[in-house]
């Protein structure tokens, strides 16, 4: 959603020679007990990024993000933030805010009181504090609801407050600690835009920690997958997408089919590749050159894959098939297809007209074909 | 006696009809309305049989006059003349006496003092105490608020007599203390003020600990954790999240220990001195020694209206808030 008249920062911080990171993770391990929360994690998040930790539940994603907020203390590891050591400073010491999953609202305190709070610690002389109120309240568009208890707002307006209330002591790192994931699917989609607009204009760095690669992928700059407490990929969402960098993000983000097999022949930038599933070689783009025998795994997303009546005679890599399932989307329908050897392949059709509706139905006979590179070799 | 004037059966005659004409009403109404007459009866016929109805006996006989002579001793209201009349016979005297007599109104203040520094001691130590147990770890908050209970095990009368002996000149208190060197002779504290606190304290501490206890668990932890967040300090987060969120709770508990102990005897009685008169000592020896059933209800009358009128008051009070803040 990056709109690159309206941004501060660079657009990728990450690319540009020389950049200096504005917040260092560095080697920080967590353990309960003796589960690794999080595990000899590094990384490196740049000025007025939105950069998110996408994983599973207990991938450590939040506890990754309460160690930065200081309300956990890593076994190990030094978070640096701005040029500053910050691992051993208590929360109320750091210049970092946090939006509580929960909210965390104050329910004894009205909404202009509960975003005053963090204010009236500093000390804030009274103008300036209902001044800075008046301007937060603005922002996330609750300007007469000051005078609101918790209690009496809905689920969106409390997720706004709980905004403005972590936004208003200006930290120079905000927190958010699944932004959205209490609100129903409209308001998430909407509130996603709105949150990037806030966040484009005010030039705050936000980290995110979602379970929802959707999410992840419609307001990040970067998005950082965690699986068993380490990080497997930082990207931007592009290039989680297109080129995951193993088998466990491939899946994790968007749909995708997975193929098993073993590299058969080299031939040059190109291998080609054997799967028992699909009955036969496929050849696949890939950049280094494997060593025959390697086994590798192959993913095509399900939009890659084109559809044939008849066996297409200029493509390479095609495997005929039954339709086993269909399921009718509205802009899209998805079509599970069970190929002669028993592979299964998702694919999916867009409907780009009214009137074109998609004419195969269970058990129709059909061919599928993808290019060497619509899909990617994995490795790991 | 009769002929002139009211026709006192007629009248008799019509209250009766009006009251039958009422109950086949309200039979009818509860036949429509049975299930939630149930529900809201049950706890409606408690009160009333075992608040209200004691309630009217006591108030009745603090309007009698005493008289020796009668089993129970004292004086009917009631009394049907001939010709139907009834006959009223209230007597004000009693708490004419209360006002007039210094002693009363000075135990009643007494009384007050000693609930108000009571509930305010048990706030002190409770709050704390209820503190650990909520955030204590699930294993052993079962255990600790079990400790808190484990006394009512025991009786409440020998609970106190084993105070005395704690508490007495030779007692392990004040032998701990001579032997720690921290005092060069025994404290007189048996039959003072003190000992009285103390037993008031110790006795009524775990009706301040469980509202509170309760109140607290249920808080969300992350509250807390957003208060550190926004740059409070841990005591400063205390003052600002915790203690407001717990009001329910103090205020549950605190009246929990005052009303009762307003009403104390058994504890001024066996650990106070003899300046420390409570109200409900006077009530107990009014009742027991002087047999004066009249003035006592009179006595115990005050106690309920002082009690009861500022606890009205205050939910009253407690009320409009709450309506005045969910109108803004």
């Amino acid at each position: 959603m990056a709109q690159p008249g309206r941004r501060q920062a660079p657009i990728e911080p990450w690319q540009q020679p020389g950049a200096q990171p504005f917040l260092r993770i560095c080697n920080v391990t967590k353990t309960f007990g003796q589960t690794y929360a999080v595990d000899d994690v590094s990384a490196e998040v740049y000025q007025g990024e939105f950069f998110s930790l996408l994983g599973g539940s207990g991938c450590g994603k939040s506890t990754l993000l309460r160690i930065l907020a200081g309300l956990e203390t890593p076994d190990r590891g030094r978070i640096v933030l701005g040029g500053e050591d910050i691992t051993d400073l208590p929360p109320y010491e750091r210049p970092v805010n946090m939006m509580f999953q929960s909210y965390a609202l104050f329910p004894h305190l009205n909404v202009a009181q509960n975003v005053a709070f963090g204010l009236h610690q500093e000390r804030m002389a009274r103008g300036e504090i209902a001044d800075r109120v008046a301007a937060m309240l603005d922002l996330v568009q609750l300007k007469d609801y000051g005078r609101r208890k918790p209690d009496q707002l809905s689920g969106g307006q409390r997720q706004r407050v709980a905004l403005a209330r972590a936004l208003a002591k200006q930290p120079k790192l905000l927190l958010l600690d699944e932004p959205l994931g209490a609100l129903d699917r409209k308001l998430r989609e909407q509130t996603q835009f709105e949150l990037v607009g806030i966040q484009e204009r005010i030039g705050i760095t936000f980290i995110t920690v979602t379970h929802d690669q959707e999410e992840a992928m419609t307001m990040s700059s970067r998005v950082a997958v965690m699986d068993a407490g380490r990080i497997v990929q930082v990207a931007t969402p592009a290039q989680l997408y297109e080129f995951p960098a193993n088998r466990f993000v491939a899946g994790f983000i968007g749909a995708v089919n997975l193929f098993d097999g073993r590299v058969s022949q080299q031939q040059g930038e190109d291998l080609v590749f054997h799967c028992e599933a699909l009955g036969g070689d496929f050849l696949m783009y890939h950049g280094d050159p494997l060593p025959i025998g390697t086994p590798v795994t192959v993913a095509v997303r399900p939009e890659k894959v084109s559809v044939h009546d008849t066996r297409p005679t200029d493509r390479r890599n095609a495997v005929h098939g039954k339709v086993v399932e269909i399921a009718y989307l509205g802009d899209v329908s998805i079509y599970h297809v069970a190929t002669d050897h028993g592979q299964v392949v998702r694919i999916q059709i867009t409907h780009e007209a009214r009137y074109s509706r998609p004419h195969y139905s269970w058990d129709d006979e059909l061919w599928l074909s993808w290019d060497p590179d619509d899909g990617v070799v994995l490795t790991a | 006696m009769n002929g002139s004037g009211f026709n006192w059966l007629g009248f008799w005659n019509l209250v009766f009809s009006a009251l039958v004409q009422r109950i086949g009403v309200l039979g009818r109404e509860l036949r429509q309305r049975r299930g939630r007459l149930v529900v809201a009866g049950i706890p409606m016929l408690w009160l009333g049989l075992f608040f209200l109805l004691p309630f009217l006996i006591v108030a009745r006989i603090s309007l009698t006059t005493i008289d020796p002579n009668a089993q129970p001793p004292y004086s009917s209201i009631v009394t049907f003349t001939q010709g139907w009349q009834l006959e009223l016979h209230f007597n004000l005297d009693n708490y004419r006496r209360l006002w007039q007599d210094g002693l009363y109104l000075s135990a009643y203040l007494n009384s007050l003092k000693t609930a108000a520094i009571s509930t305010l001691l048990c706030l002190m130590i409770g709050f704390p105490m209820a503190l650990g147990i909520a955030r204590a770890s699930t294993r052993w908050r079962l255990p600790l608020l079990t400790m808190v209970i484990v006394p009512f095990w025991t009786s409440f009368l020998i609970r106190i007599y084993a105070w005395i002996g704690l508490l007495k000149d030779q007692g392990p208190l004040n032998n701990l203390l001579l032997w720690l060197g921290v005092i060069d002779e025994p404290l007189h504290i048996l039959y003072t003020n003190t000992a009285v606190y103390i037993g008031i304290v110790y006795s009524y501490l775990p009706f301040m600990v469980l509202p509170l206890t309760a109140t607290l668990l249920k808080h969300d932890r992350s509250l807390l954790e957003a208060a550190f967040d926004l740059g409070c300090k841990p005591m400063r987060a205390f003052w600002r999240v915790t203690f407001p969120l717990a009001l329910p709770g103090v205020i549950a508990g605190s009246l929990l220990v005052f009303i009762p102990a307003v009403g104390e005897f058994v504890i001024p009685d066996l650990l106070g001195g003899p300046d420390s008169l409570m109200i409900g000592r006077v009530l107990w020896t009014e009742f027991f020694q002087s047999r004066d059933w009249p003035l006592a209800s009179a006595v115990a009358m005050a106690i309920l209206l002082l009690i009861v009128i500022p606890t009205l008051l205050f939910e009253h009070l407690q009320a409009r808030r709450g309506a005045q803040e969910a109108r803004r």
